[in-house]
């Protein structure tokens, strides 16, 4: 193994990473808000990459422009999904964490059985892509094109999020909702408008991500469980509810998922991802990031 | 303790041993091959959602990795038996307290974390157990392991022509897995790990030695679902990492619960009532030509449940659960 393989696996690891980041930022962010882990996530992954692929074909969109449609199409789904479930999960008198995990796993169930019934099992991808295939050599190291935007697309979106959280009323509105929900209804804010906004926010961003997947990898029903554990690893290592967290969660487990490829089998490259996960709450039990 | 306490009590153990009599009878009078091994599997996932409940339940520790103990148990009887002719009787046990050891060395860490970090952390590692079986040549890697007939007899745990003795063993695990549990109801454990599930600081400062009474929780539950992993082998006689360690196990082992009531003395059994039969019956009539009618119709059931019946179904048929089901 020379130097050069592993520069240029750790390269396309920190893009993959970034992706990652994106992926998870959604999980986070509502998280953050309102404790609430959304097992349903890579399935909202999912859907975003089946219609990044019904636009490509159909429409002849290429994901890249499809990416702001699947977001907003997403914004919806998410606030309704929050509206329609998660709204009554969180008002549990009962067995209230079973509750909201179990709500949003039989989500995630449902969606991969209406997947399964109209878009059958079969594995499909977006061939002929603007971006698909396509490497650039920078100073010697080839990049993978789609991953690379991705990973362009990953800090614009992180860096957006930031200005947004920071500088607009809504931003504001969400944060004061995360400290103290209670508190925002005597000054007049809808605390169930924030957090509809604050779920359709969160899938818009991993609908992002799913578009931008799209172009890469297969779609397929099933998707979404393999990019859900990831994400959720993501966000517990950066310390669940933390933005930054994610954004920093990612790029190490895109680091470390490149590096264990190159040390062990391909197919146990997982491994030193949920490894790092384990060492790091044994260590920290609330993640790299995690306050509370 | 009340009488009235004790009186319910006697009760339920009076209910369970009819209802267990009456199961007992039915395969002589339902001979169909089709609907007996309906019952099989209704009662052991009954009986390994009863062990699951031991310790998400009772203690609340959630735990979304329970597979790994299942494909221990499995693996365990299966290697045994046809790499070294250990009769699965041997294998079963062993499987079991391999569990057991397991669980309490993974506990040792992992009852430091907390909810989210908590559950997160035992799906991790079941699925690192999963990668792990997977690449295991010896252990058949992903390819799995078919057990040969060898015999037909209780001393070789294998019956190709009838299912009959496979329902009986179903039944005594799940005779099993209900009666420690209501034996642990009412003991000192029982008492620790609901006050430990309802608020482990105040448990901790009242004496409670939380870490420890999570460690015995963990361990009776990996020990009865390693059990009912080996019982799993012998019945199908196939196995395979994805389909005996899979993700799908573990929730497939939670949702009875569920249902049921978790934390409940009967929710368990009731759910695997319910839940089983309906996802064989949907499975076969809709699953084939419907592709995925069987998930929206499991996954819609999940949904309706937490939301409109968070405390489980059990306490719709004694009012007096309803406390119980918290």
């Amino acid at each position: 193994m020379t130097a050069e393989t592993i520069i240029q696996s750790l390269a396309s690891g920190l893009l993959m990473g970034l992706l990652y980041g994106l992926i998870a930022v959604g999980l986070a962010l509502i998280f953050g808000l309102m404790d609430v882990v959304n097992f349903a996530h890579g399935e909202f992954l999912m859907i975003a990459m089946y219609a990044t692929f019904f636009l490509f074909v159909f429409f002849a969109i290429d994901p890249l422009l499809a990416a702001p449609l699947v977001a907003a199409a997403l914004f919806v789904f998410g606030a309704v999904a929050y509206l329609l479930i998660v709204r009554f999960a969180v008002r549990a008198k009962a067995n209230a964490g079973m509750v909201q995990i179990f709500s949003t796993f039989g989500l995630a169930i449902v969606m991969r059985g209406v997947a399964q019934f109209f878009f059958t099992p079969d594995y499909r991808s977006v061939t002929h892509s603007w971006l698909g295939g396509k490497t650039v050599s920078v100073f010697g190291i080839f990049l993978p094109v789609p991953q690379l935007v991705g990973a362009l697309v990953a800090i614009a979106a992180f860096g957006a999020l930031y200005l947004f959280i920071n500088r607009t009323d809504f931003g504001r509105a969400l944060e004061a909702t995360r400290e103290d929900a209670g508190a925002v209804a005597l000054v007049g804010i809808d605390k169930n408008k924030v957090f509809a906004l604050g779920w359709g926010l969160g899938a818009a961003l991993v609908g992002l991500a799913g578009a931008v997947m799209a172009i890469f990898f297969y779609i397929y029903p099933d998707v979404g469980a393999s990019f859900a554990l990831i994400a959720y690893v993501t966000v517990a290592l950066g310390g669940f509810g933390s933005v930054f967290g994610a954004f920093a969660g990612g790029i190490i487990v895109g680091l470390v998922e490149a590096t264990t490829a190159m040390l062990l089998p391909p197919s146990l490259k997982a491994v030193g991802i949920y490894a790092v996960y384990l060492l790091v709450v044994f260590i920290r039990p609330r993640g790299l990031f995690g306050s509370m | 303790m009340d009488t009235n306490f004790a009186r319910s009590r006697r009760r339920d153990l009076i209910v369970a041993f009819c209802l267990a009599a009456v199961a007992a009878v039915v395969p002589l009078f339902v001979k169909d091959s089709y609907v007996q091994n309906i019952m099989v599997l209704t009662l052991m996932w009954g009986a390994l959602s009863q062990s699951w409940n031991i310790l998400s339940g009772y203690c609340g520790q959630i735990s979304l990795g329970h597979a790994l103990y299942f494909g221990i148990g499995a693996y365990t009887t299966t290697l045994l038996f046809t790499k070294f002719g250990v009769l699965p009787w041997f294998g079963m046990l062993g499987g079991g307290v391999i569990s057991a050891v397991i669980a309490m060395a993974l506990g040792y860490p992992c009852f430091r974390l907390r909810g989210h970090y908590f559950v997160i952390a035992t799906i991790v590692i079941a699925e690192i157990g999963l990668l792990l079986f997977h690449n295991w040549d010896w252990a058949g890697a992903a390819m799995g392991i078919e057990i040969p007939v060898r015999g037909d007899s209780w001393l070789k745990f294998q019956f190709p022509r009838s299912k009959l003795p496979y329902f009986y063993f179903a039944l005594a695990l799940a005779c099993v897995a209900w009666f420690v549990t209501w034996w642990l109801e009412d003991s000192k454990w029982g008492y620790w790990w609901r006050a430990v599930k309802d608020n482990p600081d105040a448990a901790e400062s009242l004496g409670v030695v939380v870490f420890n009474s999570k460690m015995g929780a963990a361990a009776v539950s990996a020990f009865l679902v390693a059990i009912g992993g080996s019982f799993y082998a012998q019945f199908v006689s196939y196995i395979d990492p994805e389909s005996i360690m899979g993700f799908h196990i573990s929730l497939l082992m939670a949702l009875p619960a569920v249902l049921g009531g978790i934390g409940t003395l009967w929710g368990p059994m009731l759910g695997a009532v319910i839940l089983i039969p309906l996802t064989e019956l949907t499975r076969s009539y809709a699953g084939g030509s419907g592709r995925g009618v069987d998930l929206i119709v499991y996954g819609g059931l999940i949904i309706a449940i937490s939301l409109a019946r968070p405390q489980g179904l059990v306490g719709l048929f004694s009012p007096r659960r309803k406390e119980a089901a918290r």
